[in-house]
């Protein structure tokens, strides 16, 4: 008896005060939904944390320690495995040769994508909305199909193997994409702007560099993050283009590279190194622009 | 206004327009014109064949239909996998978390995940192939994965999951899961904070479970982002490639059992010498992205929510 007034009790008090609650959040479906999606949240969190930070203390093993004790800590942290890396693995150069590569292509990605779509956006003219598409189609095309004709186009020039080819065909296979975005965004810049400017007068060329340039600022930024990301990725296009000379590399190629090398020469705690080291600039740069690369990239495929 | 005005858009569009038809546009026409021959690649001499090519593609049981057995369960899976756990995660962010007098919240630490679950997706395809191959690796080379399975008793095969047939695939898959699971947990994030608030408070006051808001909201009002992430997911299933290629033995082994139609196309253009047919199979390629696209924008069309 007691019990029932007390069990009553207790649904009264929890019924009464929120109602608009109780059914969201009853502790008999509530708590083990709950609980079972904030586990499933911490295991995928913990699912990517994990392989990074495993491949870190990795690369602070000895061979030997890799293989025998793959869940341990290193006994003594091995700074060897990064200078050998960075001489003997080539990781340095591979650097180097990725930032003059894009140095020039996100530069010139940047340019002509951004007069194109201005272009684009901002002028009539006869087969204004066949450009657009023929320039926007781009983006549904297999990169495999093209490689070996584009292979052959770069040998009859004499652009293959060369870092100016290769930059030219980043640069060729990005205005999709940036064209795309890009045109997107011009639209939307106000027109009385322009107009005044035009009165003021400026020519169609200073509108363009002092007026509208400086204005798509936010739509360039997010479209180069996703240039850099992209190109900074490129994995299929130096290994068709760049294959003659092993020292001409790619980072991710010449990662590639010296992981498949390692069958044989047996350095892991290099390639670990090498892995970690290529990692750091992105990671860091992730760590501080982490909002602008998440609404860069997914704006990216947004609009 | 009008002044000068085709001079300067001839000289904006003369050098991008060059670079673009060069370099991508008469590329792709070639292949298209290749996947008629017989040319081989290495000799300037071929002859039109048809669509030999086209018929012979069906007929290799060794290499190309097995990689489209392949690319078809990655073009099933891998969107499927990707959008579930996409949308799970990115509703658990944005609504999932307790009300406070009906105010709509993220579960506690929503950003840390969302800056974690979104960071392989910054890290190159090549750096993800070289650590997944170490996790995968057999225990006597220290892979993460094997070795963790043994430490608490769980059985791994010996030689590691990439050399293992049954195992190589879905070990593919599971890495193309795990890079893009946050790209599109943002990407669902930013659609599902244009969804009114009141709406969700008014089901709430109304007495609506967070399934059922899940369902009866937030994917209806979802569904045009859920079909654009269907069809960049399709193409990157179409283009799966360069983990095969890192991460694999014989680059699409043990056996074919991971042989991918990007690889095979690989093989036969730049290891067998067999140009016109790698074009071929490129060009059916290309009709399937293309065919994806389609269907998933017809079907996909639903009456517009307006909100």
């Amino acid at each position: 008896m007691a019990q029932d007034i007390a069990d009553n009790r207790d649904t009264a008090a929890k019924k009464t005060p929120r109602p608009a609650r109780s059914k969201r959040d009853s502790p008999e479906s509530g708590f083990f939904v709950n609980l079972l999606s904030h586990s499933f949240l911490w295991l995928w969190g913990i699912m990517v944390i994990v392989p990074v930070v495993w491949i870190v203390i990795s690369s602070f093993k000895t061979p030997r320690e890799i293989a025998t004790d793959p869940l341990g800590l290193p006994a003594v942290p091995q700074i060897q495995n990064y200078l050998n890396a960075w001489t003997n693995g080539n990781i340095g150069q591979y650097f180097l040769n990725t930032f003059q590569v894009m140095a020039f292509s996100i530069t010139g990605t940047m340019l002509l994508g951004a007069m194109v779509a201005y272009v684009i956006a901002r002028y009539e003219f006869p087969g204004n909305r066949l450009l657009y598409f023929f320039f926007a189609g781009g983006m549904m095309f297999p990169v495999f199909l093209a490689l070996f004709p584009l292979f052959k186009t770069l040998e009859n020039v004499g652009l293959l193997n060369t870092k100016t080819g290769l930059a030219l065909v980043y640069i060729a296979y990005s205005l999709p994409f940036t064209v795309f975005f890009l045109t997107a965004f011009f639209r939307t810049l106000p027109h009385s702007i322009a107009e005044a400017a035009m009165i003021d007068g400026a020519g169609h060329y200073r509108l363009f560099f002092q007026v509208m340039l400086p204005m798509a600022r936010p739509g360039l930024v997010a479209i180069t993050i996703f240039n850099i990301i992209g190109q900074w990725n490129q994995f299929l296009l130096p290994l068709v283009l760049m294959s003659r000379n092993p020292d001409d590399a790619m980072i991710s190629q010449g990662l590639a590279n010296l992981a498949m090398r390692q069958g044989y020469e047996g350095d892991p705690g290099a390639l670990f190194a090498g892995t970690v080291l290529a990692m750091i600039p992105v990671f860091i740069a992730y760590v501080i622009f982490q909002r602008q690369i998440q609404a860069g990239l997914t704006a990216g495929a947004v609009k | 206004m009008n002044h000068g005005k085709y001079p300067f858009i001839l000289s904006f569009l003369a050098i991008p327009v060059a670079l673009y038809v060069w370099l991508v546009i008469i590329p792709f026409a070639q292949a298209f014109q290749i996947s008629f021959t017989d040319w081989s690649g290495s000799t300037s001499e071929f002859n039109y064949i048809g669509f030999d090519n086209y018929v012979n593609l069906f007929k290799d049981e060794q290499l190309v239909m097995p990689a489209i057995r392949h690319t078809a369960i990655i073009l099933v899976v891998l969107p499927l996998v990707t959008i579930v756990l996409g949308l799970f995660f990115a509703f658990m962010l944005n609504v999932g978390g307790k009300s406070r007098q009906g105010r709509i919240s993220g579960v506690a630490g929503a950003r840390f995940h969302k800056v974690v679950y979104f960071f392989p997706q910054v890290l190159s395809v090549a750096i993800i192939g070289i650590l997944f191959q170490q996790v995968y690796a057999p225990e006597t080379f220290g892979g993460l994965l094997t070795s963790t399975l043994s430490a608490v008793g769980l059985p791994a095969p010996p030689n590691g999951f990439l050399a293992d047939k049954n195992f190589v695939l879905l070990s593919v898959i599971s890495v193309l899961v795990w890079s893009a699971v946050g790209f599109y947990l943002v990407f669902f994030s930013s659609a599902m904070a244009s969804i009114p608030q009141d709406l969700y408070e008014a089901a709430i006051l109304d007495g609506a479970s967070r399934i059922q808001t899940f369902f009866k909201i937030t994917l209806p009002l979802l569904w045009e982002s859920v079909q654009t992430a269907w069809i960049y997911l399709s193409i990157i299933a179409l283009d799966v490639f360069v983990l095969v290629y890192i991460m694999t033995p014989e680059r699409g082994g043990p056996d074919g059992a991971s042989e991918v139609v990007g690889g095979v196309i690989w093989k036969y253009a730049f290891n067998h010498g067999e140009q016109a047919f790698a074009s071929a199979l490129g060009v059916v390629l290309f009709f399937a992205a293309l065919s994806l696209a389609v269907i998933a924008l017809r079907v996909g069309r639903r009456e517009r929510i307006e909100y």
